[in-house]
């Protein structure tokens, strides 16, 4: 049976966690297995609506105390909940929390994990698993020698895929270990959309000369309902905060459209976007390494040419 | 106070990545090493402005691999640490790493162990979970800020669209990211001293690899990029709707 973790925060079921389902569910029939889910906590979703994403059956420890995250409590009651269920593949989404717990439940159930895998494993001879390695410059095929085995999906290369049918819900019981951390302060930027759960991204990078411009790439954004990034320099300088910077060292972001703004494309910033289906670049520099990269591009002035794109989309979508 | 700070060697960020053997092993010809970044940037430099601010804590690095790791090691050296602790052995499993750590942070005691978020080379974010799984130990990922508080540390830790602060009781594994720290250059003094300090090395524990490589790939190349005039806007909408469907 494929067992697929499904995440919340607030009470919602996180968006990676349905394209988690539908990687769980092609990969339960490709194994000609059921797909099951587990759910921790309370949400206010719809459970048997999670059919639609292919989900059979849903295992759930509906107790309250675990709308909370805490990778130690999380770990043990997933690791006895794969037990209770007999789970032979275990599906995390390669998001926040899966990184967190994954590789724990992996090591708690003499699992082999591979994270950040890009497509359904191949099961013809033995269950090899494609991920990106060094930062997005090239994959590695990956077998997984035993036999429970643990994957987590690196976010949007799967995609949510709709089917037909109910999921059954039963409630699971497990106990439920005590807290490992307590959660003083949480701090959510209002109105933003999390980057890495971004369908679009806009990103400004050094071309924009300071942090009082950047009215033009919120304003892009905003018609096209996207997340702001940024590269290195421009989160080292503060012009914009830490978590906007992508890249090899910063976050590793994959959306449907990822448009730079005045960015090089260093090899390093490139390593963050690589993934992403379809890139604009936008640099008064023909010579700028990222068109190299790119899909589509404009070589031009960023403060003209972005007020402009902003108008035409907006046009578009009237 | 004991801290445990995990250090891997990785391929510098400019390496060109190429494979041999029929695509079955990493080319290392002419590549750079160097101290994988989060592990230096952030994991290491908090360990040291914490020994900075406490002088009764000590910092042990530990890596996993073998002989050509060692300047590596010996750079975290000269950045900071008491000393460090190379276990014998090369792997790509993660497993077996997690494992070998995990030996040496039951025999050393640490009230913390800290790792990098994640490797530049593998990307597999995989140590510190697999330490916490091990080890049976709290755990806070992606941690961008962290202080000691008597025996909790206060740390702050990437959320989907913002953060959390959270307080855990030691002994505990963060993962490290950019804003625990800033990166800084080592110096003379710390060069020197890094010759001298102890650096043990241990013989691995046996463990059974759980996974293999079994090829690598390079992505295709991109097939050319499509160049829109500067004053055709419209243009550049329609293809994002129309061929690319982005939108
Ligand atoms: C170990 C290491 C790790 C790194 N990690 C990262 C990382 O994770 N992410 C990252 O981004 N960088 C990273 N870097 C830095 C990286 O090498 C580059 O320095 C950085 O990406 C450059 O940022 P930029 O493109 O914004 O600035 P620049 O390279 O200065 O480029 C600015 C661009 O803007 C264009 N421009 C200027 N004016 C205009 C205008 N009016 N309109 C349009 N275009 C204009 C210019 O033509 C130029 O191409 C790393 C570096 C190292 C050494």
């Amino acid at each position: 049976m494929v067992l697929i973790y499904i995440d919340q925060a607030d009470q919602q079921i996180k968006k990676s966690s349905l394209e988690a389902i539908s990687y769980g569910a092609a990969l339960a029939k490709q194994l000609g297995v059921t797909a099951e889910g587990i759910l921790l906590g309370t949400v206010t979703d719809d459970l048997a609506s999670l059919g639609k994403y292919g989900l059979q059956k849903l295992h759930h420890v509906g107790d309250a105390s675990l709308n909370h995250f805490d990778a130690k409590v999380f770990t043990q009651v997933l690791t006895d909940a794969a037990k209770a269920t007999n789970a032979s593949v275990l599906v995390f989404a390669h998001n926040l929390n899966g990184k967190a717990i994954a590789p724990a439940v992996a090591v708690k159930l003499h699992a082999g994990i591979v994270t950040g895998a890009n497509s359904l494993p191949d099961t013809s001879n033995g269950f090899t698993v494609t991920k990106t390695v060094f930062s997005g410059k090239a994959f590695a095929e990956i077998n997984i020698d035993t036999p429970i085995k643990v994957i987590s999906i690196n976010q949007n290369c799967f995609g949510v895929h709709m089917h037909e049918g109910a999921t059954s819900v039963e409630a699971l019981s497990i106990a439920i270990p005590a807290a490992s951390i307590k959660v003083t302060a949480t701090h959510k930027v209002d109105g933003e959309i999390p980057l890495t759960e971004a369908n679009i991204v806009v990103s400004g990078g050094r071309g924009l000369k300071g942090p009082e411009n950047w009215g033009i790439i919120e304003d892009l954004a905003k018609v096209l309902g996207a997340a702001t990034a940024c590269s290195r320099p421009v989160s080292d300088s503060d012009w914009r905060p830490h978590h906007e910077h992508v890249g090899q060292t910063g976050v590793q972001v994959a959306p449907n459209l990822y448009i730079a703004v005045g960015i090089s494309g260093a090899i390093q910033h490139l390593a963050g976007v690589n993934r992403s289906k379809t890139i604009v670049v936008i640099n008064k520099d023909p010579e700028a390494p990222f068109f190299k990269a790119a899909d589509y591009g404009i070589v031009g002035d960023a403060f003209e040419v972005l007020p402009a794109l902003t108008a035409a989309i907006q046009k578009s979508k009237a | 106070m004991k801290l445990l700070v995990c250090i891997s060697k990785t391929p510098d960020t400019t390496s060109k990545i190429a494979f041999t053997e029929g695509n079955t092993k990493f080319d290392e010809n002419g590549v750079q090493w160097i101290i994988n970044p989060y592990d230096e940037w952030y994991a290491l430099v908090r360990a040291i402005e914490m020994k900075e601010q406490d002088p009764s804590v000590t910092i042990h690095l530990v890596t996993v691999g073998e002989a050509d790791a060692e300047p590596i090691i010996r750079k975290a050296l000269a950045l900071g640490g008491d000393e460090a602790i190379r276990i014998n052995i090369q792997s790509n499993d993660s497993f077996v790493v997690a494992s070998q750590i995990a030996a040496i942070a039951k025999e050393g005691a640490y009230d913390l162990i800290l790792t990098g978020k994640e490797t530049i080379d593998y990307n597999s974010a995989c140590i510190g979970s697999m330490l916490a799984g091990l080890l049976d130990m709290p755990f806070v990922s992606l941690a961008n800020h962290m202080v000691l508080n008597g025996n909790t540390a206060s740390v702050k830790r990437e959320i989907e669209g913002g953060e959390e602060t959270c307080e855990v009781a030691l002994p505990a594994i963060v993962s490290c990211q950019k804003g625990m720290a800033e990166q800084r250059i080592p110096n003379m003094r710390g060069i020197m001293a890094a010759r001298t300090k102890p650096l043990k090395v241990v013989e691995p524990i046996v463990v059974q690899a759980t996974t293999s490589i079994k090829t690598y790939d390079l992505p295709p190349a991109k097939s050319g990029v499509k160049l829109v005039a500067a004053d055709n806007v419209d243009e550049l909408v329609r293809l994002l709707k129309e061929e690319a469907k982005a939108f």
